[in-house]
């Protein structure tokens, strides 16, 4: 990849964790759906709800934070939707990243933007 | 121990078989980081659930590896498909070692 220079540290260290995960495998996109507010007021507790048909598991990272790892959501036999809604921490402005593995074995990758006014990490 | 812990599970008492239910799901617990610093400048050790399990009848719905980004009381909201009466069983596991669980039963008519 040419021209990510300019991205911040904080970014990098999330792509290292999604190169990990994938193995460097390309991430296409897909059904794979992030949703999040636009604007969080509150960073200790932004909703979040991730659907991602014909995944069997969905990573999820926050670029900004200081680990960006946040969950890992398996799917198992009896759920029909393999979609989840939970609330994480976001600690300033950053983008919200899903990796989902399909049962095929490839990716697919989704983000989100969510600006927050107070962070959630307890400065 | 974590003081003050408990899950707390809303499911549908009864459904017909095959069905399309929504499970939401949240425990009281700090979730302390271990990013945050005490008035004297030292690290408050991260005291996170780090994972939580649901299944019904012994099979799988969802399994969710939680990190300190998940907010003070985790909450998880998610669908399960019932095809036949039982038992739904959800697991929460705790960095102290402590594991927490909660069971609501399903009539299908």
């Amino acid at each position: 990849a040419t021209g990510l220079g300019a991205l911040p540290a904080s970014a990098s260290l999330a792509e290292d964790e999604i190169a990990k995960l994938t193995g460097g495998a390309e991430t296409g996109a897909g059904d794979l759906k992030i949703t999040a507010p636009e604007i969080a007021e509150n960073g200790n507790t932004v909703p979040i709800d991730v659907s991602a048909p014909g995944a069997v598991m969905v990573a999820l990272f926050a670029d900004g934070n200081p680990t960006p790892a946040v969950a890992t959501i398996k799917f198992g036999p009896l759920n029909p939707s393999h979609e989840a809604s939970t609330r994480i921490r976001l600690a300033e402005t950053q983008n919200v990243i899903a990796i989902a593995q399909m049962e095929d074995g490839s990716f697919q990758r989704a983000s989100a933007e969510v600006k927050v006014t107070i962070g959630g990490c307890g400065g | 121990m974590a003081s003050g812990v408990k899950p707390r599970v809303k499911v549908p008492k009864t459904a017909s078989a095959g069905e399309t239910i929504t499970i939401k799901t949240l425990i009281s617990h700090k979730m302390e980081s271990g990013q945050r610093k005490d008035d004297d400048g030292n690290v408050i050790p991260r005291s996170i659930i780090n994972r939580f399990v649901a299944d019904f009848n012994g099979q799988n719905i969802i399994d969710v590896t939680l990190e300190p980004a998940i907010s003070t009381n985790p909450y998880f909201q998610f669908e399960a498909i019932v095809p036949e009466s039982g038992e739904f069983q959800f697991t929460w596991y705790d960095d102290d070692g402590s594991v927490y669980e909660t069971s609501k039963a399903i009539e299908v008519s």
